[in-house]
C-alpha cells in the first residue's frame, strides 16, 4: 500500500499543476457521465471546451465568456481574500442579489432623468447594498462570535425573498402590464451598463474584474494588509503576535468580499439581465467558490479560473440546445472540478510513497 | 381552542412531523461533529436522500424501502466526502462546499422524470382508536413511524455518546486525535464512519421531505433545510436532547408561518417566509454570545495524518 509522507515544503511544481491535472481529471469523469447518459463524451467535451473559442459561432461566444466570466472573477477574488484569512463568506449570491437591489433601486428613483452621474452613483449603491448585506455576519462574528458561514448562507435565502418581494411590489415596473420584473434598464441609457465595444461583451464588469485582479494582486504581494491576511491564514498565532487585529481582519475581508459581489450584481442587472426579476440571480455567488478554489484563491489565477468557468457555462449553454444535455449535467461537471481539485491538491503538501512492509 | 385561526394541538402535532428532516440530519451531524468532523454538505446530503428515497419508494411501492434508499444515497455522497477529507487531507471546509454543490447538480439530473408523480405514502403508525383521542391523540399517536424513530434515534445518540465505549472513542477522536491516535485508534477510520452515519442520517432525513413532507419531487427541494440543521447543532450543543428541541422549536416556527400566510396574516407572505432563517439567525447569535469556545469539540475542522 501506499502512504502519504508530508512535504517539508509545498512543492511549487503541484502548485501550479494541481489545476491543470483536476481539469483533465474532470474532463475524464464528465466524459463518463456524458457517455452514461447516452451522448457523445467527445463531441460534448468538444462542445463545451472548444467550440466557443475556435466554433463555428465563436465571434459571439467569445463576448459572452467575458459576460459571464465578469462577475465570477469579481466575486471570486473578494471570496478568495477571506478563505486566504481563514474567513468564510459563503452568502456571495446573497450579496450578489443586495448590490443588484440596491444599486438598481437608486437607478430606477431617478427614472427618467438623464445624467451622467447616474450610473457612477449607481455603482457606488450597487457596491454599499452588498457590503452591508457582508456587514450582518462580519459585525455578528466579531461581537457575538457567531459562525459566518452559516449567517452568510441564511442571508442568501432572506436575499432571495427580498428579491422576490422587489421584482412584484417595490421595484415593479408599473408600466409592466402587471407581469413581475422591474423596468428594463435597456431603455434607460442613463444607468444602462452597456457594451463598451460593440459585439465584444465587454461591459464595466468585466473592467472592473480585471482591475480587481490586478489591484487583489498588488494587496497581496506588496502591501501590509495582504501579508496579514496570509499571515492570520497560515498561522493564527503567529499573526497575533505580529499585532493583526482578528476583528478587524473580518470587517476587512467580509466587507471587500461583500462590496465586489454587490458590484457584480449591479453590473449584472443594469447589464446583460436588464432588470430585477425573481430569477434574477443564477447562482454565480456559488460557482464564485469553485472560481476562487480553482485560482489557488491567486487573484491572477482567478482571472484564468473565471474563464475557464464561464466556458463551462457557455459551452453547457451550447450543448444544451445543439445535443439536449440538460442544464443539471453542467453543474455536475462544475462540482466534480472542485472535488478533483481537493483531491489533486493533496499532492502539494504530500507525497506518496511506497510502503514497504513498514507496519 | 383556535387562536387567530390556528389550533394549538394540530400545531403541535404537525411541528413534530415537520421537524424531522432536520431532527434526522442534525442529530448525523452531531456524531460527525463530535469526532471532530466538520461536514458543510448536509444540504447536499440531504437533498440526495431526498431524491434516493423518492426514486426507490416509487419503484419498489414501499415507503419504507425509500427511506433505506435515501440512507444508502446520503451515505454514499457523505463517502466522497470522507475520501477526500480522510484520505486526501482536504480542507473540511471546502469539500463539504463541494459536496452540497454537487449533490444539488446530481439530484437535479437524477429527478428528471420523476416530477409530478406521488410517492406511495407514508401513514400513521398506530391505530385511530388511540390517534382519535382529544388533544393527546394527534401529539401522542397521531404520527407516522419516522417521527417516532426520529426520536428513538435522539435518545440513543445521546445514550451511546454519554455512556458507551463506542461513544467515548468518538468523544476522543474528536476532542484530541494525537491522544486518540497515541491510545491506538485509527483516528481516520473512526471518522470515515461517523460522516457515513452522519450521511445516512442527513438522507433520510431529506427522504421524509419528500416522501411525507411534500411529497413528491420537486427540484432543491429542501430549501436549505441542511443549513438549518447545521445551525441547529451549534444551537444544541453537540447535544442530542438540546438538538431535539431546536429542531421542534425551529419546526413550531416554519409551522406556525405557513399557518398565519393560510389564515391570512397582516404580515406580508414574503416576511413570514424569511422568519425561519431570520429566527436562525438570532438564535445562533443568542447561544455563541460571550463564550469563546461554546462546548465545541476541540479538534473540530482539523484533519489528522499520522506522521508515525
Amino acid at each position: 500500500m501506499f502512504r502519504l509522507e508530508k512535504r517539508p515544503t509545498p512543492s511549487k511544481f503541484w502548485l501550479y499543476a494541481t489545476p491543470p491535472v483536476a481539469v483533465i481529471l474532470t474532463m475524464i469523469a464528465g466524459g463518463i457521465l456524458f457517455a452514461a447518459m447516452g451522448k457523445n463524451p467527445f463531441e460534448v467535451i468538444r462542445t463545451i471546451f472548444w467550440d466557443p473559442i475556435f466554433g463555428e459561432f465563436a465571434f459571439y461566444l467569445r463576448g459572452q465568456l467575458l459576460v459571464k466570466a465578469g462577475p465570477l472573477i469579481l466575486i471570486a477574488i473578494g471570496l478568495a481574500l477571506g478563505f486566504r484569512a481563514g474567513i468564510w463568506n459563503i452568502g456571495a449570491e446573497g450579496q450578489y442579489i443586495m448590490g443588484a437591489i440596491v444599486g438598481a433601486g437608486v437607478g430606477l428613483a431617478v427614472f427618467p432623468t438623464e445624467s451622467r452621474w447616474i450610473f457612477p452613483v449607481m455603482v457606488v449603491a450597487g457596491a454599499f447594498g452588498g457590503w452591508a448585506w457582508a456587514m450582518i455576519p462580519a459585525i455578528l462574528k466579531t461581537r457575538f462570535n457567531t459562525n459566518e458561514i452559516l449567517v452568510s448562507l441564511m442571508l442568501v435565502y432572506v436575499a432571495e425573498t427580498i428579491l422576490a418581494k422587489a421584482s412584484t411590489g417595490f421595484l415593479k415596473n408599473p408600466e409592466g402590464m402587471g407581469f413581475p420584473g422591474s423596468r428594463n434598464f435597456s431603455s434607460y441609457p442613463a444607468a444602462q451598463n452597456a457594451e463598451l465595444i460593440a459585439g465584444s461583451g465587454l461591459h464595466w464588469g468585466g473592467v472592473a474584474a480585471l482591475v480587481t485582479g490586478v489591484l487583489a494582486y498588488i494587496l497581496l504581494t506588496r502591501h501590509q494588509a495582504g501579508f496579514q491576511i496570509k499571515l492570520a491564514g497560515q498561522a493564527p498565532r503567529a499573526a497575533r503576535f505580529h499585532g493583526v487585529n482578528p476583528a478587524r481582519l473580518v470587517v476587512m475581508c467580509m466587507g471587500i468580499s461583500g462590496a465586489l459581489a454587490g458590484l457584480a450584481g449591479l453590473f449584472e442587472v443594469t447589464g446583460p439581465a436588464g432588470q430585477i426579476s425573481i430569477d434574477f440571480n443564477t447562482g454565480y455567488g456559488f460557482t464564485a467558490i469553485i472560481v476562487a478554489f480553482l485560482g489557488r484563491l491567486n487573484p491572477l489565477g482567478i482571472v484564468l479560473a473565471g474563464f475557464l468557468m464561464a466556458l463551462t457555462y457557455v459551452g453547457g449553454e451550447m450543448a444544451a440546445t445543439n445535443l439536449g444535455l440538460p442544464d443539471a449535467a453542467i453543474q455536475v461537471f462544475q462540482g466534480m472540478l472542485l472535488f478533483f481539485l481537493l483531491a489533486v491538491d493533496v499532492l502539494t503538501n504530500y507525497r506518496f510513497r511506497l510502503a514497504v512492509g513498514a507496519h | 381552542m383556535d387562536f387567530g385561526g390556528i389550533n394549538p394541538v394540530i400545531l403541535i402535532a404537525t411541528l413534530m412531523a415537520s421537524a424531522v428532516p432536520i431532527l434526522m440530519a442534525a442529530l448525523g451531524e452531531a456524531v460527525v461533529e463530535r469526532a471532530g468532523v466538520l461536514n458543510l454538505g448536509v444540504e447536499g446530503m440531504m437533498i440526495i436522500g431526498a431524491l434516493g428515497g423518492f426514486i426507490v419508494a416509487v419503484e419498489t411501492g414501499s415507503p419504507v424501502l425509500g427511506f433505506v434508499g435515501g440512507a444508502v444515497a446520503g451515505a454514499l455522497l457523505s463517502l466522497i466526502f470522507a475520501l477526500l477529507t480522510q484520505v486526501f487531507l482536504a480542507n473540511q471546509v471546502a469539500t463539504g462546499l463541494a459536496l452540497t454543490l454537487f449533490g444539488l447538480g446530481v439530484s437535479s439530473l437524477g429527478g428528471q422524470g420523476y416530477n409530478g408523480i406521488k410517492p406511495p405514502s407514508t401513514t400513521q403508525l398506530l391505530p385511530d382508536a388511540l390517534a382519535d383521542l382529544p388533544v393527546v391523540g394527534p401529539i401522542l399517536f397521531g404520527h407516522d413511524w419516522m417521527v417516532y424513530f426520529s426520536i428513538l434515534m435522539t435518545a440513543v445518540l445521546w445514550w451511546v455518546l454519554k455512556s458507551t465505549r463506542i461513544g467515548l472513542i468518538i468523544r476522543a477522536v474528536g476532542e484530541s486525535h494525537e491522544a486518540a491516535h497515541a491510545l491506538g485508534y485509527k483516528v481516520n477510520r473512526i471518522r470515515l464512519m461517523c460522516i457515513a452515519f452522519g450521511g445516512a442520517m442527513a438522507g433520510m432525513g431529506g427522504a421524509y421531505v419528500s416522501l411525507a413532507r411534500v411529497p413528491q419531487w420537486v427540484d432543491g427541494i429542501t430549501a436549505g433545510a441542511g443549513w438549518i440543521a447545521l445551525a441547529i447543532v451549534v444551537f444544541a450543543s453537540w447535544k442530542p436532547w438540546r438538538v431535539l428541541i431546536g429542531a421542534y422549536l425551529f419546526g413550531g416556527i416554519t409551522v406556525l408561518q405557513l399557518n398565519l400566510q393560510v389564515a391570512g396574516s397582516a404580515i406580508p407572505v414574503e416576511y413570514l417566509s424569511m422568519a425561519p432563517y431570520l429566527i436562525t439567525i438570532l438564535v445562533l447569535v443568542i447561544m455563541s454570545a460571550g463564550r469563546k469556545a461554546n462546548g465545541a469539540p476541540a479538534a473540530l475542522g482539523q484533519n489528522f495524518h499520522a506522521s508515525r
